[in-house]
């Protein structure tokens, strides 16, 4: 618990801090509906995701105007400036994941008839779950101001951009076998490549985490091996 | 009982501070601001308490001043002087003032009763004040929530959009909720969480929520579990069904004669039937780990003697195969709470796909470690092989279930594709982690590591 003059400063923090980890569950939730959504072909659970969407919305302005009024009034400086830099930028990360799930949801709702391939969906199961604890450990990490658990976060991203890159591989190799459905593999493709922009999103937000604890940056390189962009396939020639 | 030392008892935030007692953690205070607040708060306390012998002695002076005629600002001072006189009574006061119980006494009375029954409670609770801040929980809720801690709102450790609506609208007009929700990670969970307002009848101003939760996932998993199987099992074993029934009507039909024919196709179909047996077998276990995945193990284990009984179940494997195992532990007695059989399994699993995809004449070492750094001693049990290796791509799906290797010799070795999901399973079941590395044309290493359990540390488990 740190020490305030004004305990009225203190309560504004904490307030902020609730409503970071309020937007989190919000996104956290949007996540696990839509990734249910579109493994359990549920267009009915992908509209409420849809509709909640606002509701993350909502809050990062509600954040935003917070911050900013907190930061006329009060002057921050050091720690204190840090949590509220931190908040704003966490608050714009957590609406892109609530974005990037609202756009699962829809593409669940447009792949919902047609019968998903098992083993490719087995791979999705994996790369959406291992999203949501990224998500998890991260808002875990902020709430706690655990900076060794959003060390191990940024760290791990490794592992999401692994899956990334075999799934877009077997997709690509499916599209290939199996023209008539490629419109299919296209929404998968896309819902792939979301899961693994929110598992970026998380990375940020650990990096800023430890930056809101420690006051310096995660020096190294941040690890990444998704290497999709370099990939080149050659597609068999009919003959 | 609610442990001092874990952070479970009393808050301090200022808001409770007559509901609680303000001597509690003041300690702890090091804002000056607070320790003002409190000091207020605590004159304050002192006058309400003595509120009837101040009032009294106000009307003996009032009627002492009518009768014999004071003048007015003397009887405000001399009441004043009597106010300070009360206000410096000690705590608990003579022996004549016990008549006029402090509410204060009173209210701590009741958390001390608070203390003792959510701790008899069968299920995890927190007390919460209005605004959602953390007042004091069960041994239970510590368990659920490993930093739970008083002070902090419970958005620090629950975020589920569901529960913090409840906690919100929770009041005198909406006395009790039921919200549920659902976890999918670290590991799949659904909770009933119901939340209750509380009010203190003697302190209008003071009020908090009782927040229970309840675990639904042993109902949920059931039916889940049901359709799952199903769904799993009927695509592995339509295959190599599909293959006995082709060899059953050629047997019947174009090779009824032939004797060649008959002996290889019989030792095919039972190949396949056999594979179909271990699928069966293996699916059930997975089963059987997924339907406790939320319980933790509770009993103490020896590691070494698992992994040596594991050893020696594979050794005609590993003759057969021309691979050496060798077993490599620095330790003496190695203890983690856990589940013997499934650890066994998991022993079992690795070391047999060391071996099945190890190159013959190669070694498998299983390397038992002990990691410290930082809190808590772990146990790292390493299986490392020097076959082909593993390709990166395909290192993070290795754990999937029916995961095969595309263009690998996994279907014709017989694998069911489970092996490793169970070991997956099992990992996360005891809290444990799961590191798997390959290079190829080197060899792999699979590492459990879980955390160990110190007999004599835990006496009060």
């Amino acid at each position: 618990m740190s020490e305030h003059i004004s305990r009225a400063f203190e309560e504004e923090l904490r307030t902020l801090d609730t409503k970071i980890a309020q937007m989190g569950g919000l996104a956290e939730q949007a996540l696990s509906r839509a990734i249910d959504a579109l493994n359990h072909h549920d267009p009915e659970l992908a509209e409420t995701t849809l509709a909640n969407d606002r509701a993350i919305d909502r809050l990062e302005r509600v954040i935003e105007d917070l911050t900013i009024s907190i930061i006329g009034r009060r002057q921050p400086v050091a720690g204190d400036l840090r949590q509220l830099i931190t908040a704003l930028r966490i608050a714009g990360h957590l609406e892109r994941i609530g974005d990037l799930a609202k756009n699962i949801a829809k593409r669940a709702i447009a792949v919902a008839v047609e019968q998903h391939p098992k083993h490719l969906m087995l791979g999705f199961t994996h790369i959406g779950e291992t999203a949501l604890r990224q998500l998890k450990d991260v808002l875990d990490a902020y709430s706690q101001r655990d900076a060794a658990k959003a060390r191990r976060v940024w760290q791990q991203d490794e592992e999401i951009d692994a899956m990334y890159n075999s799934l877009y591989r077997e997709l690509l190799t499916t599209m290939m076998e199996e023209p008539a459905h490629v419109g299919l593999y296209s929404h998968l493709l896309f819902c792939a490549k979301n899961l693994e922009r929110i598992g970026d999103h998380a990375t940020n937000i650990a990096e800023t985490t430890y930056y809101l604890i420690h006051g310096t940056v995660l020096a190294e390189e941040r690890p990444t091996v998704d290497n999709t962009s370099f990939a080149r396939l050659t597609v068999p020639s009919k003959s | 009982m609610l442990n001092p030392e874990k952070g479970q008892g009393f808050s301090h935030t200022p808001h409770t501070a007559s509901l609680l007692s303000p001597s509690a953690n003041a300690a702890r205070k090091r804002s000056f601001d607070a320790r003002l607040q409190l000091r207020l708060d605590r004159v304050w306390n002192h006058l309400w308490v003595r509120r009837w012998l101040i009032v009294l002695s106000a009307l003996i002076f009032m009627g002492l001043s009518a009768t014999y005629g004071i003048p007015w600002y003397a009887c405000t001072l001399a009441l004043a002087a009597f106010a300070l006189g009360a206000a410096l009574i000690p705590r608990g006061g003579l022996p004549l003032l016990a008549l006029t119980r402090a509410p204060a006494d009173a209210g701590s009375e009741a958390i001390d009763v608070a203390k003792i029954l959510i701790d008899a409670l069968p299920d995890p609770a927190i007390v919460l004040d209005r605004a959602g801040t953390i007042l004091l929980f069960n041994g239970k809720a510590g368990d659920l929530f490993e930093s739970l801690k008083p002070g902090f709102h419970i958005s620090r450790v629950l975020r589920n959009p569901q529960v913090l609506d409840a906690l919100t609208e929770c009041g005198s007009k909406l006395p009790t909720q039921t919200a549920i929700f659902s976890e999918k990670v670290p590991f799949e969970r659904h909770m009933a969480a119901t939340v209750s307002f509380l009010r203190f009848p003697r302190e209008p101003r003071n009020s908090a929520i009782l927040l229970v939760l309840h675990d639904l996932t042993e109902q949920r998993r059931l039916d889940q579990l049901r359709a799952d199987f199903i769904a799993n099992a009927s695509h592995e074993i339509k295959t190599p069904l599909t293959s006995i029934l082709g060899f059953i009507e050629t047997l019947r039909g174009a090779a009824r004669q032939d004797e060649a024919a008959r002996e290889r196709f019989l030792a095919i179909m039972a190949q396949q039937a056999e594979r179909m047996a271990r699928l069966i077998d293996s699916l059930m276990s997975l089963s059987r780990v997924e339907m406790r995945a939320h319980l933790k193990p509770q009993d103490p284990v020896q590691i070494a003697e698992l992994v040596a009984e594991a050893r020696h179940a594979l050794e005609p494997m590993a003759a057969e195969a021309e691979i050496h195992v060798e077993v490599r532990s620095q330790l003496n007695s190695v203890t983690v709470l856990g589940d013997k059989d499934e650890l066994t399994q998991v022993f079992l699993n690795l070391i047999h796909n060391a071996i099945k995809y190890g190159r013959p004449g190669g070694r498998v070492v299983v390397d038992v470690n002990r990691i410290v750094n930082g809190s808590a001693p772990k146990i790292s049990i390493a299986i490392e092989d020097d076959g082909p290796g593993i390709a990166v791509q395909h290192l993070p799906r290795l754990t999937e279930r029916f995961y095969r290797i595309p263009g690998s010799s996994a279907l014709e070795k017989g694998g069911t594709g489970l092996g490793l999901a169970i070991v997956k399973h099992v990992v996360n079941r005891h809290r444990g982690e799961l590191r798997i590395s390959s290079q190829e044309g080197i060899g792999s290493k699979f590492t459990v590591i879980l955390a160990e359990h110190k007999a004599d540390r835990d006496g009060a488990a």
